[in-house]
């Protein structure tokens, strides 16, 4: 046994190597990521915190309105985003918010098409599934480090961290949507003459987009998950709050941060989660 | 003139095509091939013509291949041998060999398709499914959605375009499917079991409506159905299936007359002859009839008989030495208005139905004349023959009862 342990595979130093390569041949192409990225997100953050906190507050209400119409919701959304603003986490939640809305953002404009191409070449989706499924499952913190180095600190990294966590729902969803299109509505689309393109955007999309919305969803939830997370690389937002609570030992601000937290993802998940259907009451 | 034409057309699924028809060549049966590691066939060598404004039926039961040799029609389904060629203007398109621009021009000009269990897009509303084909076609939103409630008035349903597909009952859904096919103004229509999922009766007023639109729309359909009765009610001509060959094609009478195996006949065994039968094929001769001095008789009981000159015209009938009044039936006649205890003559092209309310109503068998001459009578006998699947063994049957 002793030659096993003595003979250590150098799967660490592998990986390391390769990241040295990355940061050494490909620095400038990830620097051009990394400050275009924190740019854009700076540059929406600063928007937002330019109006006065009653102008998102009123169109956080509008939108919750116009996709369920019920007052309840409104009230709710008011009432929890009011007591943010007294807790006085207000600009951590805008920065926060920002940050899911970019990372879902992205994770949907790569994910939806790579889940359709999955759908249409079944192959490509069996040689997908196992890199989904480690994506998802190798602990966040992980590939972190890599991120970090290759991004430098700041927002980016936690941005990139929350993507490869968050952009295996969009891709699986929109595949299992594409694919359960009823064959014979492929069929009519095709019988009247559909074109490949007409097929996708007249047929396949519009009988998937349950399932793809609820792709959008999860994938909204699991960035949110991910905050505390990338706050440890130095992303701003209520995740920052919730570390300096840890290292400090300071209860009520942990507290306080965490609520602002769950009240930011109760209100997403309800605005989000189904809108427009009619059996959610 | 042919609106399709197939020539020894094979359909195989999957991708061993080659080895498939090499084996389907040596003669091999369709499980054979797929025990011997083959693909499925679809369809084997069929040959059909379906001329312009005519409705074709293809019969079977489910996996004989009518499906798939519809589908072949509109390339829905692989070609893998043979010919199949669709009318487009003056000139015959090969489907099997076309390019897909071509094969598109088909599909969304020539050729429209209505489907077993609708096919309706449930985030449309009704107007937008009908005009689904014309978006295809690249149509403008304002044209198409005018021209998609033309279509919506002509089968009934312009009330409900606003609806969603699943809001209507599944009779609306399949004229919402009919007024999809209709608005493609294409001469061909593919119709696969478009009937088979509604109830009863729901499906005989469709196939009604059907009947009436294509009096006026003169159509080429092709149509599916494992019914030989609705088969019979809306076919012109009628091509039989089994296992993924064509065994019989012929009008519907002929079908029902001569039925060329066992297979069609438990198919025939089983419907109603009501609609289908002609009473030239039901009939009695009258060299038949039983002569009494220079009399024939049609009923020995009550010593009915009639007597004709030497033209073979019908001139005098009586009932037990009483003379019998006589009635010219023609097509259309109201037949509940016929005098009672009257013989009424008719045309040999007379429904077997029109012959049995005739019966029914003057309680005598029906003479049946042609160029004035009587050629025979349908009585009871010939009825009950019909009606127990009996007419295509009449020789059999009428010597054993004879």
């Amino acid at each position: 046994m002793n030659w096993i342990t003595e003979h250590k595979i150098p799967l660490g130093s592998w990986m390391e190597a390769f990241v040295d390569w990355l940061t050494f041949n490909a620095a400038g192409f990830f620097d051009a990521i990394s400050v275009s990225l924190e740019w854009v997100i700076l540059s929406v953050v600063e928007i937002f915190q330019w109006f006065p906190p009653y102008v998102p507050m009123i169109m956080a209400a509008a939108l919750a309105w116009a996709l369920h119409r019920r007052i309840s919701l409104v009230i709710f959304v008011v009432l929890a985003l009011l007591l943010i603003l007294n807790l006085g986490y207000w600009q951590e939640m805008l920065e926060t918010f920002v940050l899911v809305l970019t990372a879902t953002t992205l994770s949907v404009v790569m994910g939806v098409p790579i889940g359709i191409l999955a759908a249409h070449k079944p192959k490509l989706y069996t040689f997908m599934r196992p890199i989904l499924d480690m994506m998802q499952t190798i602990p966040t913190f992980v590939y972190l480090i890599p991120t970090l180095v290759l991004f430098g600190l700041g927002v980016v990294p936690g941005l990139i961290s929350t993507i490869i966590f968050a952009i295996a729902a969009p891709i699986r969803l929109t595949y299992l949507g594409i694919s359960k299109v009823p064959e014979e509505l492929i069929e009519a689309g095709k019988a009247f003459g559909a074109t490949p393109s007409k097929l996708l955007f007249k047929v396949e999309l519009p009988a998937a987009m349950p399932s793809i919305m609820a792709g959008i969803t999860q994938c909204i939830m699991l960035s949110l998950s991910m905050v505390v997370i990338a706050a440890l690389v130095g992303a701003d937002g209520l995740g920052k709050p919730v570390i300096r609570a840890l290292n400090t030992v300071n209860i009520s601000q942990g507290f306080e941060a965490g609520l602002a937290i769950v009240l930011v993802a109760i209100i997403l998940d309800r605005i989000f989660k189904n809108p427009g259907s009619k059996e959610e009451s | 003139m042919s609106a399709i034409s197939i020539r020894n057309l094979d359909v195989v699924f999957g991708d061993k095509v080659e080895a498939s028809l090499k084996l389907l060549d040596q003669g091999k049966t369709r499980q054979e091939i797929i025990d011997l590691g083959g693909n499925v066939v679809g369809v084997h060598n069929a040959s059909i013509d379906v001329a312009e404004g005519e409705i074709c039926v293809l019969m079977g039961l489910s996996g004989s291949g009518k499906s798939s040799l519809l589908r072949a029609v509109n390339g829905l389904n692989p070609i893998s041998r043979g010919e199949l060629l669709v009318r487009d203007g003056e000139q015959m398109v090969d489907i099997g060999s076309c390019d897909e621009t071509t094969l598109r021009h088909m599909r969304t000009r020539r050729i429209s398709m209505v489907f077993q269990n609708f096919a309706l897009m449930p985030w449309l509303t009704v107007l937008d499914n009908v005009a689904f084909g014309l978006e295809m076609q690249g149509m403008g939103k304002q044209e198409r959605r005018a021209k998609a409630m033309e279509k919506l008035e002509m089968v009934g349903l312009h009330e409900w375009s606003d609806k969603y597909a699943h809001e209507l009952s599944g009779g609306m859904q399949q004229r919402v499917g009919l007024a999809r096919a209709f608005a493609m103004d294409s001469d061909i229509l593919l119709m696969d079991e478009p009937f088979s999922a509604l109830d009863p009766l729901i499906r005989s007023q469709l196939q009604d409506e059907l009947i009436e639109l294509q009096q006026r729309l003169n159509k080429t359909i092709l149509f599916v159905s494992h019914d030989l009765d609705e088969a019979l009610k809306i076919g012109t001509n009628i091509a039989i299936m089994e296992s993924a060959k064509i065994i019989q094609h012929g009008r519907p009478e002929d079908i029902v007359l001569n039925p060329v195996n066992h297979y069609v006949e438990q198919f025939v065994a089983h419907t109603n002859p009501l609609n289908v039968l002609k009473g030239r094929s039901l009939m009695t001769n009258t060299a038949q009839l039983e002569r009494l001095e220079d009399m024939l008789v049609l009923n020995r009981n009550d010593n009915t008989c009639i007597s004709t000159n030497t033209d073979g015209q019908v001139i005098s009938a009586s009932r037990q030495g009483k003379p019998l009044a006589l009635h010219h039936w023609q097509e259309g006649q109201n037949i509940s208005q016929l005098p009672e205890d009257t013989l009424v003559m008719a045309t040999p092209d007379i429904s077997m139905r029109q012959a049995i309310e005739i019966r029914y109503r003057t309680g005598h068998p029906v003479l049946l004349n042609e160029k004035d001459s009587l050629i025979g009578i349908l009585s009871d006998k010939d009825f009950y023959h019909a009606l127990l699947g009996k007419h295509f063994t009449t020789t059999e049957a009428g010597m054993a009862g004879g």
